[in-house]
């Protein structure tokens, strides 16, 4: 198993740590996983990015060049860094973006992550921990439990109950679709 | 596998110094080795050492260089146009033998060039930076991990040969987070510089039968000395005679040439029965191994020669090379710097030629194979 990440939004929304935790989940399930992200103005406001790989081998190459895996939640980042997917790629948009062209996959799936954010959650802030929720439902490289495991590790325990919540919506968003 | 955990190079990098025993930190935070300064900033207080955030970067080595004098070890790291303005200090910590790490998170130049993007063009710099002739040693780790353990060796070999000794890691690597598992107290063996004990007759700069550097006392602890970016006798005052400058120049230089087996380290893949083999190190030698792996699976004689010690280079190793394979090509991020060094070591034996760039763009493995086949057509 070789699976390419890219995490993409807007400075500010956690998708450095949607990624942190994404490779911490590799690293607890024994994976070998390389994160790392765009550094640079683009980092504070602008298009923001976040690269992981996860492994069952060693990551040689240590650079993200043809994600299985793209992810935007901005429309921003979705034009800055969604180009050259291959055809095998999942691409994952927020419900509020144009989707760009020549986006190189057919495979898109669209929720309203940022919406559900601010209505359901009552916090934009959680649009990152509902992302990985919906990459938890898409995907079956982490069970639910895995992935829950590693956010939690990561955020303050004040607000698990919250987190727990943004995941378990994001799943839903998915298998409401399903 | 619980303590298997997820940690940023620049982090590995100050657990190492921490783990070698660094109680002293000094510096002028730059992109892209902010981090060590930050964490070292953090850790530091907690373990009773001392962090100083300086006015600059010189003063910034310069603080290292007194702390390390007065007993402790001492880390300085920085990137870019800071590791230009450390290069005095560098050979004045060479000249007086005062162990201390320099950390060289490379990004590109010159000037303040792309200071987040990626780089190795500071191989010659660190080499012959500061003026006049010195050794120095300088070490490259390619992952996360070998960060940690190639400065717990930096210090090591710093307080074993009294020398500032060089970690030159780059952007890629700093920035990155990997898997690492730590070592545990006690795993690593960690030098201490031989001190003078009390009550001897102590010169300065003498060395004791059997012993490779001079007994270093912390300043302050009873030992009266001079300490000088002059030529200096044994007693540490300044000389002007060409003929102790001349035997003060072949200790400096015999202290670290006359070890090199101990210093240099390297790796080797699939070189046995290779045609071509490419000489690299750093984060350069992941594109590299990526492109071997590939290649062999089709069938082609190529193998990896990766420098782990930069400076002393490990000439031996690299002459044996040249007998064994047809081709060396010298893989950097930079338009040819180590290739010199190959080149001046192989002397025509082989050809020896470079692949690499001026610009952030890291080599990729489709490039490095495009070359091996080129040529092994």
């Amino acid at each position: 198993m070789y699976k390419e990440f890219r995490l993409s939004g807007s400075g500010g929304q956690g998708v450095i740590l949607m990624g942190i935790i994404l490779a911490e989940a590799g690293v607890a399930k024994g994976l070998e996983v390389l994160q790392s992200q765009s550094y640079g103005p683009e980092a504070r406001g602008g298009a923001s990015k976040c690269d992981v790989i996860l492994s069952e081998e060693t990551i040689d190459f240590p650079v993200v060049r043809e994600p299985d895996f793209f992810i935007s939640i901005t429309q921003d980042s979705a034009d800055k860094h969604g180009h050259g997917l291959k055809e095998s790629s999942v691409a994952i948009f927020d419900s509020g973006i144009d989707i760009p062209d020549h986006l190189g996959t057919k495979n898109i799936f669209v929720y309203p992550i940022i919406e559900t954010a601010r209505t359901k959650l009552g916090k934009p802030i959680t649009a990152n921990i509902i992302t990985l929720g919906v990459i938890s439902a898409l995907t079956d490289i982490f069970s639910q439990e895995e992935l829950l495991k590693a956010i939690l590790s990561r955020v303050p325990k004040e607000s698990e109950g919250l987190n727990k919540r943004a995941f378990h919506e994001g799943i839903k968003l998915v298998n409401r679709d399903a | 596998m619980s303590n298997r955990i997820l940690m940023q190079g620049n982090r590995a990098c100050v657990e190492g110094a921490l783990y070698a025993g660094m109680r002293f930190y000094s510096g002028y935070p730059i992109t892209p080795s902010t981090e060590i300064a930050e964490i070292s900033a953090q850790r530091l207080p907690l373990l009773g050492g001392r962090f100083i955030q300086m006015e600059d970067e010189i003063s910034g080595i310069a603080a290292a260089i007194g702390a390390s004098v007065a007993g402790v070890k001492s880390m300085t790291a920085t990137s870019g146009p800071g590791f230009s303005l450390k290069q005095e200090n560098i050979g004045y910590a060479a000249m007086t033998e005062v162990p201390l790490v320099i950390v060289n998170v490379m990004r590109v130049g010159p000037s303040t060039g792309l200071p987040t993007a990626s780089s190795q063009a500071d191989i010659m710099q660190a080499r012959y930076g500061s003026h006049g002739d010195y050794p120095i040693i300088a070490l490259s780790p390619n992952s996360v991990r070998e960060t940690f353990f190639l400065t717990v060796r930096a210090f090591n070999l710093a307080e074993k040969y009294r020398t500032p000794v060089i970690l030159l890691t780059d952007e890629t690597i700093g920035h990155s987070r990997e898997a690492i598992v730590l070592a545990k107290p006690g795993e690593i063996e960690i030098y201490d510089r031989i001190q003078p004990a009390y009550g001897e007759e102590y010169v300065p700069y003498r060395i004791e039968p059997g012993e490779i550097v001079p007994r270093m006392p912390a300043y302050g602890r009873g030992f009266r000395y001079n300490m000088s970016g002059l030529f200096h006798s044994e007693t540490g005052f300044p000389s002007n005679s060409a003929a102790n400058a001349q035997e003060s120049s072949d200790r400096l230089f015999s202290k670290i040439y006359d070890h090199v087996e101990d210093i240099v380290t390297y790796e080797e893949y699939e070189l046995e029965d290779a045609d071509l083999a490419f000489v690299t190190f750093g984060s350069t030698s992941r594109s590299v191994m990526a492109a071997i792996k590939k290649l062999r699976k089709e069938g082609y004689k190529v193998g990896m020669f990766r420098a782990v010690t930069i400076w002393p280079s490990p000439v031996k190793q690299i002459k044996a090379l040249a007998d064994r394979v047809k081709h060396i090509v010298v893989a950097e991020m930079n338009r040819g710097q180590y290739v010199c060094e190959i080149e001046r070591i192989v002397q025509g034996k082989v050809p020896v030629s470079h692949l690499g760039r001026g610009n952030s763009a890291i080599l990729l493995p489709e490039e490095v194979s495009e070359r091996a086949k080129e040529i092994l057509k």
